[in-house]
């Protein structure tokens, strides 16, 4: 028997724990490339691509021009006084992603991605998506590029958010329907994956999130930083300081660790991630692998899941679409480990609650994913002192939601 | 030398080809399967594949993934899965197993009381579809020392240093993807096949077998031609789907549901 590569999280983890990942993708024991041989070489490519892209000028000014004049960066970061006398306690702000170009942070990432397909030469891109905010995205910039663009979505989410699925397809995009497993997020990830294995030569796989196959969490990570650097210059520049927290809902986790990110090294600054909690973590019906989950193996990638006694995924819970997926970010199962961020969740309930808090008091429709972050951060907020501020990610706008938010109200619209 | 090793080289010894077919445990219910495993040897398999269902096999195909659907909605957990190999050893103890399947319910079964109920249930063979070699230190030293050998896929898209490393984890033989996608597509391009197979033997001894894309008599003897055997899931699986999980068969209504394999096995030796 030959010797066999040991890989796992490398020295500079040990020395620093948030320079992850390691070369091979690891963030202490999550992360890494689990996927078929079938994948392995698209991975490889993109993660010597990424690789070199990573550290090259002008790639990043193509970004950044991007950024600022398609997508309107920098976002605001805004003090919502009163939703902040509403909760009391700490001064909320929110950092508003939800100004951006689509309505998301999303399109961060996709502008990053699309142009690792330009200049990998890929004509096709795929893409999965839950509540249509990354396939929305994906289709734009596809337009934008005149690239070719799939996106798979599950047939249950295709019906709570048929909005989305029209703007996709006024983009020019094909909106696949997924029908099988649970028909959401987690089915449109493995069609997608096998849609990439069947056309690889030619395909390039938008994720949306910053989970998956290495180098997948890295460089969506990477993408989406761009919130926290902007939002720790702001809060220098608005507030002279850091602020005392952050906080930012999470599903995959890709706008929490765009927040979170820049700031892993300010120690005064404390962070929560907020999971979906559905009907509550006690009925079981939630989407909360960090809070209530165990660390397992799914879409490439090892971190915490929700899985049954069998190791079968189990079908999540949530009110928003967007957070609807079993799994998690790896880098987000490392930052709960070593205790840098502190992960709890918000139910279907406390959304909505902070959805109407915050459109009514600020005259800003959130989608219900930001709204888990709003929920938490008030109730937070009400335990500090006014002194002090949470920078709160409102990763996106709610206009798809008001469908949904309609139909709890029993309003036909 | 593992019982897959015995196997396989006694078929090479008679200048025969190895007929491998796969199928999912309990699809569409546990109490068929080792019916179905036993239909398969009487008409000419040497070697099952036996699937463990999983709620989100991303590598396999619509017919596979129903496959996978069906064992789960009747139950099937992978302690059913490694029951029903020990019952078929009862009466089957020449016939190799290999578990193919995806990671995460042996990750929380724990490897190391996996590679021993494995073990002692008389599985012979392990191939975890998204578990590349680099990732498997510990499971490695889990379930090697048990004496079961560690299957791994070659693709077309495989590149040259992962080959050589891929063949050094490699035990009892290398299962070579014929096609650029999922399980049951199509093959397209057999020139390209021949060529890396000959590649391949180039660089290792271990017996090339090839499955994903094998649908019936003709294709399995193209593939077997150019290899030491051929695997056949998608169009064994889609037979399978016409059993209803409520109904009792006879043991010649489960043979006629596997004909396909004696089909094939004519083929493979005509």
């Amino acid at each position: 028997m030959s010797e066999i590569k040991t890989v796992g999280s490398d020295k500079a983890q040990a020395a620093d724990p948030f320079s992850g990942p390691d070369s091979h993708g690891h963030f202490g024991r999550f992360g890494g490339v689990f996927v078929g041989e079938t994948l392995i070489a698209a991975v490889e490519e993109l993660d010597r691509v990424y690789s070199s892209m990573a550290t090259d000028a002008a790639f990043w000014a193509e970004f950044d021009k991007d950024l600022k004049y398609y997508v309107g960066r920098p976002s605001p970061l805004y003090l919502a006084e009163r939703l902040t006398k509403h909760y009391g306690g700490a001064q909320i702000v929110l950092k508003r992603e939800d100004l951006n170009h689509t309505g998301a942070h999303k399109i961060n990432n996709t502008i990053g991605q699309a142009l690792l397909a330009k200049y990998m030469g890929k004509p096709r891109i795929i893409a999965e998506t839950g509540a249509g905010q990354h396939g929305v995205a994906s289709a734009t910039i596809a337009a934008r590029l005149g690239l070719e663009c799939h996106v798979y979505m599950g047939a249950e989410d295709i019906k709570r958010q048929s909005a989305n699925v029209y703007r996709m397809k006024l983009l020019g995009a094909n909106v696949v329907s997924v029908e099988s497993g649970s028909r959401t997020l987690k089915d449109a990830m493995n069609e997608a994956l096998r849609d990439w294995a069947t056309n690889v030569d030619n395909t390039y796989y938008i994720i949306g999130t910053a989970a998956g196959p290495h180098p997948y969490p890295r460089l969506v990570r990477d993408f989406q930083a761009v919130i926290g650097r902007e939002a720790r210059q702001q809060s220098l520049e608005q507030f002279g300081r850091l602020p005392d927290g952050l906080v930012a809902c999470v599903g995959g986790g890709s706008n929490a660790i765009g927040l979170f990110h820049p700031f892993l090294h300010d120690s005064e600054v404390a962070m929560y991630g907020v999971e979906a909690g559905g009907d509550g973590l006690e009925t079981g019906r939630h989407a909360a692998p960090l809070s209530a989950g165990r660390p397992g193996v799914l879409h490439g990638n090892r971190t915490y899941l929700m899985s049954d006694d069998a190791g079968q995924i189990l079908e999540t819970h949530s009110v928003s679409a967007g957070l609807d997926y079993p799994g998690v970010g790896p880098e987000h199962s490392w930052l709960k480990d070593v205790g840098r961020v502190k992960y709890v969740a918000a139910t279907d309930k406390e959304a909505l609650t902070a959805f109407r808090a915050l459109t009514r008091m600020e005259g800003i429709i959130p989608a219900l994913e930001s709204s888990h972050a709003v929920a938490y951060a008030g109730k937070l907020a009400a335990t500090m002192s006014p002194d002090q501020f949470l920078v709160v990610n409102l990763s996106g706008r709610g206009d798809k939601d008001i469908h949904t938010v309609a139909e709890i109200d029993g309003i036909r619209i | 030398m593992s019982r897959i090793s015995q196997t396989i080289s006694s078929r090479q010894a008679e200048g025969r080809k190895v007929l491998v077919p796969y199928l999912v445990a309990g699809d569409p219910a546990p109490s068929l399967t080792v019916p179905l495993m036993h239909a398969l040897v009487a008409n000419g398999a040497d070697i099952i594949e036996l699937g463990m269902p999983f709620s989100d096999p991303s590598s396999d195909g619509p017919v596979i993934q129903l496959g996978s659907e069906r064992a789960l909605k009747a139950g099937t957990t992978l302690k059913d899965v490694l029951a029903i190999v020990a019952q078929f050893r009862k009466t089957d103890q020449a016939t190799p197993i290999v578990l193919m399947g995806y990671l995460n319910p042996i990750e929380i079964m724990g490897y190391e009381a996996f590679a021993e109920a494995a073990s002692d249930a008389g599985v012979d063979g392990l191939l975890i579809v998204d578990l590349p070699a680099n990732e498997g230190d510990e499971f490695f030293a889990a379930v090697r020392p048990r004496g079961l050998d560690t299957i791994f896929l070659v693709a077309p898209t495989t590149s040259e240093s992962r080959l050589a490393s891929i063949c050094a984890c490699s035990t009892g033989y290398l299962y070579y993807v014929s096609l650029k996608g999922v399980t049951g597509a199509a093959i397209t391009d057999k020139a390209d096949i021949r060529a890396k197979i000959e590649h391949l033997r180039s660089i290792t001894e271990l017996p090339i077998v090839v499955g994903f894309g094998i649908k019936g008599p003709d294709s399995a003897r193209e593939m077997a031609a150019l290899s030491d055997g051929v695997i056949v899931g998608s169009a064994l699986v889609d037979r399978i789907s016409y059993l209803q999980p409520g109904k009792v068969y006879t043991q010649d209504q489960i043979g006629e549901t596997v004909a396909l394999i004696g089909e094939m096995r004519e083929a493979l030796d005509a």
